[in-house]
Formats: structure tokens, sequence, C-alpha cells
């Protein structure tokens, strides 16, 4: 268990962080095309390219930071897009639990550091590597994290450069670019337990709620039916109930 | 300062707070209720569909059209050249058949 600790000592920093660089490398890469689509679309629902930028250094949650714009495009109450965006990033409060374990040896201020930085493929690395029993140092976590934020936060900088020369926006389809993006992230769910059952109900109740009710209630009132819908058939990992 | 302003400070430190509270909070119990394990899990799945049905029931024929386009290339393909084709079809259908 103190395998890191033990191996600190022997590693140097600069190798580890190159290390986690690599690491980053492809994430980086694969995040550019939606960290571009995020600053073209948040000039395109009224964001100012500082705010856009603001937002990814500050939030730095891909999928919340594009909620948040659907959610302000649709000049929806504020209070309700930072509760949409919080309950996208919930699943986050799963990532901290189990990373936290892993980098038990950090400061405390490398945990603040660390935890600010816990993007999905950053726990997925961290996860990855701590379980191949290859130590977690925080040269390691800074080095995979440095790529990958520092062009997330560039991006939203030229694509809200980019985004103020679009002319017709609808022409290009940026309004259905982001259901799009967001049914490639619910498809990538798909191996979840009960996945279908709560895509179904998450569904029907949002296209209910929002012919009938209206629009910000639909992203609540169909969240809640999804998780209750988990939450009913879930069954006991084993027989004995806790 | 500006509404957005105010909800990317608000946002980030709620975000944050996600990112700190499992360790904090989350790990001090033993074990999770099943039933509230499972809840926990689905939210992202719950939320982001809120955002893609209405968008695709709602509207017209081509919106509709691409995202079923989109979802179909999705079970076979990852995020990335998924992404591309939806877009590639909503901007040719879109030149194709103005509304």
């Amino acid at each position: 268990m103190d395998q890191a600790v033990s191996a600190e000592t022997a590693r140097q920093p600069r190798d580890d962080f190159w290390e986690g660089f690599r690491k980053g490398l492809p994430i980086m890469v694969a995040s550019a095309p939606f960290g571009l689509l995020f600053g073209a679309v948040a000039i395109d629902n009224g964001f100012t390219v500082f705010e856009a930028v603001l937002m990814s250094a500050t939030l730095y949650a891909g999928a919340s930071q594009m909620v948040g714009l659907e959610l302000f495009g649709q000049k929806i109450a504020p209070w309700l897009i930072v509760l949409s965006i919080f309950a996208v990033n919930f699943r986050h409060v799963l990532y901290s639990a189990s990373v936290g374990r892993r980098i038990r040896h950090f400061t405390f201020w490398q945990k603040v550091v660390s935890f600010f930085l816990l993007v999905d493929p950053q726990y997925a690395e961290t996860e990855r590597r701590s379980e191949a029993g290859l130590p977690v140092s925080f040269a390691w976590y800074l080095g995979l994290a440095t790529p990958v934020y520092v062009m997330w936060v560039s991006e939203s900088f030229i694509g809200g450069m980019f985004g103020n020369l679009i002319s017709n926006p609808h022409a290009l389809g940026l309004d259905v670019l982001l259901p799009i993006y967001f049914l490639g992230l619910v498809m990538g769910f798909r191996s979840r337990p009960k996945w279908l059952p709560v895509v179904i109900a998450s569904g029907l109740a949002s296209v209910i709620a929002y012919q009938t009710i209206g629009s910000p209630w639909h992203v609540s009132i169909g969240a809640i039916a999804g998780v209750l819908v988990a939450a009913i058939l879930a069954k006991p990992v084993n027989s004995e109930e806790n | 300062m500006s509404t957005i302003i105010w909800i990317i400070f608000v946002a980030a430190i709620m975000t944050f707070l996600t990112r700190v509270g499992g360790h904090l909070v989350l790990s001090r119990f033993e074990r999770i209720h099943y039933r509230v394990e499972a809840g926990l899990n689905a939210v992202p799945a719950a939320v982001l569909t809120t955002l893609v049905a209405p968008p695709a029931f709602t509207n017209g024929w081509q919106e509709f059209a691409t995202l079923l386009f989109s979802g179909l290339i999705a079970t076979r393909f990852s995020m990335m050249p998924m992404f591309f084709a939806g877009a590639a079809f909503i901007i040719l259908l879109r030149h194709f058949f103005p509304i």
C-alpha cells in the first residue's frame, strides 16, 4: 500500500512529470475538437471570449460547460443553470472517493490541485496506473493534467475568436452540435447497468415535461425520472441487505 | 459583474465541491446503499438524455434524423467520428432542405 512512498525517493519528479505528460497527449488531442466547439458555441450563445476562457479555466469540466451554454442560450434562470451543471458533474463525487485513496501521500495543497484537475480521463488514467501497481506521484499526476488543461483553456480562446467570425450559425448546425455531443456521451454510458430503462425514462419524462410544464424543468424532471428508475431497478451486489 | 460571470463562479465552486466531496464525505461511509449507488451511477446518463430528447422530438425532421443517425453511428464508432458524421449530416440536410 505504501508503494508510492517508497518509490518516490528513487524516482525523479521530472521523469514522472514527462511520463504523465506523454499519457496526457492523446487525451489532449481527443478533447481538442470539443474545446474549440465550446469556444465557438459560447460566442453563439452570448458569451464573450473572456467569459468562455474564464469558464474553461475555472470549471474545467467539458460536458457541464456545454450544458451551461445550452441552458444559458435558452434564457433559463441562473440558479437552474448552476444546478444542472452541478448535476452533470455529480459523477465526480464517485471519482473523488476513489482517487482520494490513491493520493493519500500528497500534501494538502497538492490534493487541492489534484481534485481540481480531476476530469474523467484523469480519473481513468490514475486508477489504471494505481491498479497496475505503479506509483502515483504528484509530478506524474500534474504531468498528465498539464497538456489537457492548457489546451482546453487555449481552445476556448481560439474557438471563441473563430465563433466571432461565423456569420450563419444555423447553416453550420451549431444549435444541433451540442445535442449530438450529449448523445455521444449518453451512448458512451451504454455498458452501465440498466442504461436503457434509465435513458427511456429520462427521455420520455423530459419530452413530456418540455411540452407541458415548459423549458427549464424538463432537465430536472427528466433526470429525476431516470435516477429513480435506476434506484428502483437496482439489485443488491451480494445477497445480504445493507 | 454580468450574470454569466456569476454563473461561472458559482458553478466553478460547485464543480470543485463535487471533486473534493467524494473524498471528504463519501469515503467516510463504510458502504453505500446499493440503490443510492445505482442512482448516483445513473445521474450523468439521466441528465444528458434530457438535453437530447426534447431537441430530437420537438424540432423539425432534420434534427430528428440527425440525432437518430448519430445514435446509430455511436453504436459502432467512438465519440469523434460519430460527432463529425452527425455534424456533416445536419449541415447537408439544412443545405439541401432549408426550412
